[in-house]
């Protein structure tokens, strides 16, 4: 993708980035109480990964997402025999999620995404202003 | 010719206005890792405008990082808080620069009307 040019381009790609990062924290949500046959198949949490994406020539810079990443965090292992999922051993693996601390990235998001908002309607109220003045 | 018509202002207008675009891009990439935060000298930028730089001279001696309060762990130097304020602050000084700029102009326009 190109490079930001301008004021505008650098909100919305910071505005698509958060959403981005709010689905994420969103899907893991869903997936909080999901159980799976083996360790390998439980649901891992997904991260987006933020990179800086710098435009040289006006010196702004926006951001991207590189990859949504899966965590390294272990499922939980849970004996629980009578499980239609249970191995042999009777356990099933759910997923590690931590609610509290999704809920926490969904509102962290959430504010920064309003930021950005808010910043943009900053400046394109001053820019009307710069352009209608006579 | 419009160097000399709009006076400070017109120097003040332009940086103002880039200020916003560099305030705009550290709110962008609050959640960056290893972002760091820039920012303009806005006084140092303004003398070196004046006293004849070019646009692109001015803004390469006059960018700045910014110096966390409290450093996050992720290497990430944005402080939502003081980008913010300073944020609200250029978007006043930018409205009371262009105030300046109106004036300026409507003075021009009555002189040549002779009104």
């Amino acid at each position: 993708m190109s490079n930001p040019a301008t004021l505008f381009q650098v909100v919305q790609r910071g505005m698509s980035a958060q959403m981005v990062r709010m689905n994420a924290a969103a899907s893991n949500i869903a997936n909080s109480g999901t159980v799976a046959r083996s360790e390998a198949e439980a649901y891992r949490p997904v991260r987006a990964v933020f990179q800086q994406e710098l435009d040289q020539a006006s010196g702004l810079s926006s951001v991207r997402v590189t990859e949504v990443r899966q965590a390294d965090v272990p499922a939980i292992r849970r004996h629980d025999p009578d499980h239609p999922l249970a191995d042999e051993n009777g356990d099933v693996w759910e997923s590690g999620v931590d609610e509290s601390a999704e809920m926490v990235e969904i509102m962290e998001s959430a504010r920064q995404y309003q930021n950005l908002v808010e910043a943009m309607q900053t400046a394109k109220q001053l820019m009307l202003d710069t352009i209608r003045s006579k | 010719m419009s160097d000399r018509l709009f006076g400070i202002h017109g120097a003040a207008l332009e940086l103002r206005s880039h200020r916003m675009g560099l305030l705009t891009s550290n709110i962008a990439n609050a959640a960056t890792p290893g972002y760091q935060a820039r920012d303009i000298d806005f006084a140092s930028a303004l003398e070196a405008r004046l006293g004849g730089a070019s646009r692109e001279a001015t803004l390469e001696s006059a960018t700045r990082y910014r110096v966390p309060t409290m450093a996050s762990m992720d290497g990430n130097t944005v402080e939502l808080a003081n980008e913010q304020m300073a944020f609200a602050e250029n978007a006043v000084a930018y409205s009371a620069t262009l105030t300046f700029l109106n004036g300026r102009v409507e003075t021009v326009k009555r002189a040549l009307k002779g009104e």
